[in-house]
């Protein structure tokens, strides 16, 4: 290119820029086109099966049984959200109503994300602004839990609950999904970013350790505290195994776990229109709250891991 | 990098403190402890009888062709789901970081997945490839293709990768994409004056720069795969056919749950904890580099 | 702070609930309370929680409380994490595969017959069904737990789909060679599933080894002691199961997948022929939209002394012992006693019988349905019974199954014959592939449960 363009005499220059202008124009078009299109494959890809389980959930059971899988909605929608809501679909086997497992599913994931947020507040703080002996100790156990997913300490975390009698109940399904240090070690990292100057005004103005907690930390973290909350709630809603351990009371399932219980093995015919409608109600309410609260999402989740 | 010390007291910060250490100390140390110690032990499920056995357990679970079958299959499966979701996202946040109409709407509809558990995940993907009533699965064998997951252990296999990739890929996106968006513009610029092609630019001079965030992605997406696919298994497949979808943690389960083999159940654990540990420990290394004491 | 006392405070319950439990009301305080552990869903759950309230009424000194604890499994894993946290129930509902786990328990199980005599409760087990009784027997035939509901494999077959292959709707198939015929009549007739089966590894591998009177294990099935080993791999099996895969591979036999899978292939007319439960009699009533018939399962009229009685599903009652400590007190036992003495009443059988499709465990049960005109209003619903009773007293292979580790066991029969359906072996490899690896089952069962 260069060679050409230093031998050329400038008004060929000019006619060759015009041309390498247009001819780069076109080329951003078509990849601007091609850009589109792979994303919107890509959005089209994830959406599928969304869309499909949407469709089916409108239409009556004979036809999905039958194995029409319908691409376009159908007109029983009201009737199988309203059933699958309200009783859990027809029949002598059904399941617990979507309603109450939803309701469950809401309060363990709200017990959970505001329960991790508010330990892990109080020990970020503990750990960053005081100094004591055992610091580090304290530091480190919590740290530990990073490593010990709740899926390596199964059977031993279930052999405590039964041993506290904590089965079939809510503490059992939040207590122990509290306090990984996953929020603590964020709230540390914000915390240490605090300039020294608050502290110091604070102490000036005879604010105890509380009032400056109060009063200064807890505004300067609404960020994080919002980020966090649709992380550790979507932590909260989809548990599965934790649940599918701890709780056989059928009132007290979750959604997730009710979903997947649905599909039996044989033991009923499956109203796979109604089980279609309780998916889209199972996934419902967390993607809403990635939408709603999208931009605090991204951030909250990129800068938890780094 | 620490803070200058501003509250003194051991009172107050040790009663911050309490709750989550509470928590810890009851429902993770514990039974970390706990998983640990039935490891050694033969014992009857009862609990009436234990004879401690070293490392006889370790041993026999090693050795079990059943374990090694599962090992084998979570590694095939941690690869295809981590490789897969991340070369699909990767691919999706590159088209995604050029400036485009309407990017911000394509970055909404990508992440959404994210929030969808698992399980939830699988049973979406059942209504897909369910041999009777799923739109590909019908196809599938109407086209002379004999799908049926619940007797074809690879198609089950193959199932349960898509769907938990499927999940994946939005996370991975979202850091691909910060990733690709923190790239100083000059050095996209003068990648581009160099004259190199789109494509030659992009590996010589774009990953190497997304290597940290991809190291990172490579170690969140094997845990994922090891660990959070439980509800995927479970839900679709229950380790079957014929062990063909049962992975290491899907064995514990078992193991513990069903078989009621104690202490064969915590030998497996304790392996998967020290295998969490040392890939715990390589990310904090390697990306952690802001962590003090 | 109101989070964090909502967690301190919830953290303090939880831990102050370690402490010992109070013990149980005495005598004037208000009835004994008896914990009872099932593992039934609704509906059959509602009729046995209404059994239990009827007893509750019928006296004023103890009051038994049901709750339902999941699946079987669940209940038994349920169990015995209760046991060893002391607090385990009095009275837990256990499958029939969980009977060589319950035996093997050793002090943590209070046997039927002990508590019974110690209390001064008569409950004649030998009007009960042969099979019934001598599954959860002793070896030296004392009864150790208390049978309830109980179920065998029958032949379900679609009459009208008998009529489009130009067979007799009315005669069922007796033998294995007439099945085959049969389903190939109903193939070439149109038919794309002739054949199928729920609980592959209970009808195909246990019943048939019980109806031509071939060993399943030895030690006469496990009865006789942990030592036991599986003996699936004889010509009879092999057989058989070659049959399966040969008839899978034609077409004639549907492999519907495991444990109750296959059920729901039969009501919904897929296949014409199924051989499951006799318990899913109502199901089928409630779903099926053509005549059915009920038979008994086929076997190989070749085989000497073949067919005798099936072996029973099901489940029974066990009655534990608080925790490794024991703490349980004679009066414990007695309400126990007055339970089992209640249920084993010949009306409360028959009725239960009657309302939801398991067989009466005693003979006395079965003649109160027959005078009440159930088998005419129900045909086919004798058949079980009788499939049952044939061949009068048990022997040591009809006895029953008596092994630990059982349900990994059957899981790894239905294992093997997956990948024999998927053309990866034959019938005795997969065969001999079960004997391997059930025996490393047994061993562990069996060195687990030695040190005591």
């Amino acid at each position: 290119m260069s060679v050409a363009l230093e031998e050329a005499t400038p008004a060929a220059r000019l006619q060759d820029d015009a041309r390498l202008a247009a001819a780069t124009r076109r080329r951003q078009q078509r990849e601007r086109w091609m850009t589109h299109l792979w994303l919107l494959l890509g959005v089209l890809i994830f959406a599928f099966p969304i869309w499909i389980t949407l469709v089916g959930s409108t239409h009556d059971t004979a036809t999905i049984g039958r194995g029409d899988v319908p691409l376009l909605p159908g007109s029983h929608g009201l009737e199988n959200y309203t059933a699958a809501f309200q009783t859990g679909g027809s029949g002598r086997y059904r399941s617990s109503p979507a309603g109450l497992m939803l309701w469950n599913s809401a309060v363990m994931a709200m017990c959970i994300a505001v329960g991790k947020i508010a330990i892990s507040l109080l020990s970020a703080y503990a750990v960053v602004f005081f100094s004591f002996p055992g610091r580090m100790l304290a530091f480190w156990t919590i740290f530990i839990t990073l490593m010990l997913p709740v899926e390596v300490r199964i059977i031993p975390t279930y052999q405590v609950i039964v041993a506290l009698d904590l089965f079939n109940s809510f503490a059992g399904l939040t207590i122990p999904l509290i306090a990984s240090a996953t929020a603590t070690l964020l709230f540390r990292q914000f915390f240490l970013t605090i300039p020294d100057e608050y502290v110091e005004a604070a102490k000036i103005d005879g604010a105890g350790p509380l009032r400056f907690f109060r009063d200064i930390l807890l505004p300067l973290s609404v960020t994080n505290i919002a980020a966090l909350f649709v992380i550790l709630f979507i932590y909260g809603w989809n548990q599965y195994l934790w649940p599918l351990l701890i709780v056989n009371d059928r009132s007290m399932e979750t959604i997730v776990v009710g979903l997947a219980k649905m599909i039996g093995s044989g033991d009923t015919q499956n109203e796979w229109n109604v089980i279609m409608a309780t998916a889209v109600l199972a996934l419902l309410p967390p993607v809403l709250v990635v939408l709603v609260m999208q931009r605090w999402f991204v951030k909250g989740l990129t800068e938890t891991e780094k | 990098m620490r803070k200058k010390v501003i509250f003194r007291g051991i009172g107050l910060p040790l009663l911050l403190l309490a709750p989550q250490l509470a928590v810890t100390i009851v429902f993770f140390l514990w039974p970390a402890g706990a998983a640990i110690w039935q490891s050694v032990l033969q014992e009857d499920p009862w609990g009436l009888s234990s004879q401690f056995v070293g490392l006889r357990n370790f041993q026999e679970v090693l050795a079990d062709p059943a374990w090694r079958t599962a090992a084998w299959n979570t590694l095939i499966f941690s690869v295809s789901v981590a490789g897969s979701a991340m070369s699909v996202a990767l691919f999706l946040a590159v088209q995604a970081d050029k400036s485009i109409r309407g990017a911000n709407v394509y970055k909404t509809l990508l992440i959404w997945p994210y929030a969808v558990a698992p399980a939830v995940a699988a049973v979406l993907w059942l209504f897909l490839f369910h041999p009777s009533i799923g739109l590909i699965g019908r196809a599938l064998n109407a086209a002379g293709i004999l799908w049926d997951y619940k007797l074809n252990g690879a198609q089950a296999m193959l199932l349960v990768i898509i769907a938990a990739a499927w999940k994946q890929v939005s996370y991975n996106f979202i850091f691909f994409l910060a990733g690709l968006q923190s790239i100083p513009k000059s050095v996209l610029e003068a990648a581009a004056i160099d004259g190199a092609r789109p494509t030659r630019r992009f590996w010589t001079v774009v990953f190497p720069l997304l290597s940290p965030t991809t190291f990172f992605l490579l170690v969140v997406n094997l845990v994922y795969a090891f660990f959070d696919t439980f509800g995927v298994i479970h839900a679709l497949t229950g380790g079957g056919p014929g062990k063909a979808t049962e992975t290491l943690i899907y064995k514990v389960y078992v193991e513990g749950v069903q078989n009621t083999n104690l202490g064969s159940s915590a030998a497996q654990s304790v392996i998967l904890m020290v295998f969490v540990i040392a890939l715990t420990a390589v990310q904090f290394r390697f990306i952690e580099r802001k962590v003090h004491y | 702070m109101k989070r964090r006392h909502l967690t301190t405070s919830a953290l303090a319950a939880a831990l102050a609930s370690r402490l010992p439990r109070p013990a149980a009301a005495q005598g004037g305080s208000g009835p004994l309370e008896i914990q009872f552990w099932h593992g039934l869903p609704k509906p059959l759950g509602t009729q046995l929680e209404e059994i239990v309230a009827a007893f509750n009424e019928s006296q004023p000194r103890y009051r038994v409380v049901p709750s339902f604890r999941g699946s079987y499994s669940e209940t038994m894993v349920a169990a015995i994490a209760a046991f060893r946290a002391n607090a385990a129930p009095h009275v837990v509902q256990m499958y029939e595969v969980g009977t060589g786990t319950m035996m093997a328990a050793g002090r943590a199980v209070k046997p039927a017959y002990e508590l019974l005599a110690e209390s001064g409760v008569k409950i004649d087990f030998n009007d009960y069904l042969p099979p019934v009784r001598g599954y959860y027997e002793s070896s030296d035939g004392r009864q150790m737990s208390m049978p309830f509901n109980s179920s065998t494999a029958v032949l379900f077959w679609n009459k009208d789909h008998f009529r489009k292959a130009g067979l007799d709707p009315e005669k069922p198939p007796t033998t294995w060679q007439e099945m085959e015929a049969t389903a190939r009549k109903l193939k070439a007739a149109g038919i794309a599933n002739p054949m199928t089966t729920a609980w592959p590894a209970w009808v195909q591998v246990e019943q048939m080894s019980a109806i031509h009177d071939v060993p399943l294990a030895t030690l006469g099935n496990g009865f006789g002691g942990l030592g036991a080993e599986l003996r699936v791999s004889n010509p009879l099996m092999v057989r058989h199961m070659d049959n399966l895969i040969a008839w899978q591979r034609d077409g004639l036999f549907k492999y519907a997948g495991r444990d109750n899978a296959g059920d729901a292939l039969f009501p919904n007319g897929d296949c014409s022929m199924i051989m499951a439960s006799s318990g899913i009699r109502a199901r089928i009533t409630r779903e099926a939209r053509f005549q059915w018939g009920t038979g008994m399962l086929p076997y190989y009229s070749d085989v000497p002394g073949a067919p005798r009685n099936s072996i029973i599903g099901g489940a029974s009652f066990w009655a534990l012992n608080r925790g490794p400590q024991g703490g349980r007190t004679p009066e414990d036992w007695k309400g126990v006693a007055e339970f089992y003495r209640y249920i084993s009443q010949p009306e409360v059988d028959a009725k239960w019988h009657m309302e939801t499709g398991y067989v009466p465990v005693r003979r006395a049960g079965y003649a109160i349905a027959k005078k009440q005109g159930y088998y005419e209003k129900n045909p086919g619903a004798e058949v079980p019974i009788e499939q049952l009773l044939r061949g009068g007293e048990t022997t040591e292979n009809t006895r029953g199954i008596r092994l630990g580790g059982y349900v990994e066991i059957r899981n790894i029969m239905q294992e093997e014959m997956e990948k024999a359906f998927q053309g990866q072996q034959n019938g005795k490899q997969a065969l001999d592939a079960m004997v391997q690896r059930a025996n490393q089952v047994l061993r562990n069962f069996q060195r687990q449960h030695q040190g005591r």
